[in-house]
């Protein structure tokens, strides 16, 4: 016979409830006021109804910020999370080298991201960054204010930079997890490099390489100050992405009942990805892994 | 409160979840329960089946809304039949 489950320690976290609520809930439920209205400022509110739900859906400039966001975070998952195994797995496993190359890692992690954007803003300028200077030398055309796919190429070698230690760090401690019997075992039956990654390392990695795929997810759907700093969602709307569009909208034009719309339809993306990212941490660590 | 705005069905929309939270509250005090594993394969109890609920039925009402785009109390029908299911199945 299973215990029965009992929530009621959850009374216990009733404090922070109410400090959430003045933080987050209550600017939420405003939010959600905002999204049926409209405004003309002087808190003056006529009802809108669905209009700006509906005017949000059929709005090209919605899509394809998202469109641009989800090739954002295809692109950098694809390349992080391939590289970030890649580099944990030549990393030395112990002794002085090993910390070193944890800390060396570390560093780009504890960097703000306005500074991120702010050294990749001055790295590739063609007139004073080592970045552009040197590609213009060279006689390649480089100019992320003007050429769209330079300026795509900028924000996501930025975030590759500035994130893929994580993947790294985190498949690093994956790796370091798998006891000795199993390579040992993999030598006696004579499996090759690839075999040994294919059914022993990956399998064993397998729990941390899921959480770093959602935390890359999470922090890139919702990235706005390094390609905001760098590219300020340029040349002309190509590297908007859903955060940048959606501070344009509310703060930019003000508009805000479409822009309360937009950011609830955003919001509830955003929770659908968290509460899967919550239920596969539990049920993962319900298995042990 | 006026800076928030308040209409009357922005009202009822948060009263009647925060009604739900209570209710499940309530329940989950009262009656105790053992979670379930349903067909998404994750363990639930009626908490999670309710968040599911809440959540699925915010993006029933977005797709009614951006598809069909009239009658939207008919996508609160929807809703319960999808409601009535995950408390079956999940």
């Amino acid at each position: 016979m299973e215990k029965t489950v009992n929530q009621k320690a959850w009374f216990l976290v009733l404090p922070v409830l109410l400090l959430v609520a003045f933080s987050a809930v209550i600017p939420l439920m405003t939010v959600v006021n905002y999204s049926v209205q409209d405004t003309f400022g002087n808190n003056q509110f006529f009802w809108a109804g669905l209009e700006w739900f509906k005017e949000m859906l059929e709005s090209d400039r919605m899509w394809d910020a998202l469109g641009r966001q989800l090739m954002f975070s295809g692109i950098i998952l694809a390349i992080e999370i391939p590289l970030g195994i890649f580099v944990a797995l030549n990393m030395p496993k112990s002794g002085f080298w090993s910390s070193f190359c944890l800390v060396l890692m570390s560093l780009p992690l504890l960097i703000p991201w306005n500074v991120v954007g702010t050294i990749w803003q001055i790295f590739g300028r063609v007139d004073i960054g080592l970045l552009g200077y040197t590609l213009d030398a060279l006689g390649i055309n480089y100019n992320y204010t003007q050429d769209i796919l330079a300026a795509w190429i900028t924000i996501i070698v930025m975030d590759v930079w500035h994130w893929t230690s994580l993947v790294a760090l985190l498949a690093f401690a994956g790796l370091k997890s798998i006891p000795d019997a199993y390579y040992q075992a993999a030598k006696i039956d004579q499996a090759s490099r690839w075999k040994v990654f294919r059914f022993i390392e990956l399998p064993k990695m397998m729990g941390v390489l899921m959480i770093a795929i959602l935390l890359r997810f999470m922090d890139s759907f919702m990235i706005y100050t390094e390609p905001f700093v760098v590219t300020g969602g340029g040349p002309g709307n190509a590297t908007t992405l859903l955060s940048i569009d959606l501070v344009k909208m509310a703060l930019g034009q003000f508009d805000l009942g479409p822009a309360a719309a937009f950011s609830l339809m955003y919001f509830l993306v955003i929770l659908l990805v968290s509460w899967v990212f919550y239920t596969v941490m539990t049920n993962l660590d319900k298995k042990g892994m | 409160m006026d800076w928030m705005a308040w209409t009357g069905p922005t009202a009822i929309f948060f009263a009647v979840i925060a009604t739900l939270l209570i209710i499940f509250t309530v329940l989950a005090i009262k009656f105790p329960e053992t979670p379930r594993t349903g067909i998404l394969r994750i363990e639930t109890t009626r908490g999670d089946r309710l968040f599911i609920t809440l959540l699925g039925s915010a993006f029933i009402n977005l797709a009614w809304l951006g598809i069909i785009g009239t009658a939207q109390p008919w996508a609160l029908a929807v809703c319960l039949i999808y409601a009535a299911a995950v408390f079956r199945w999940v």
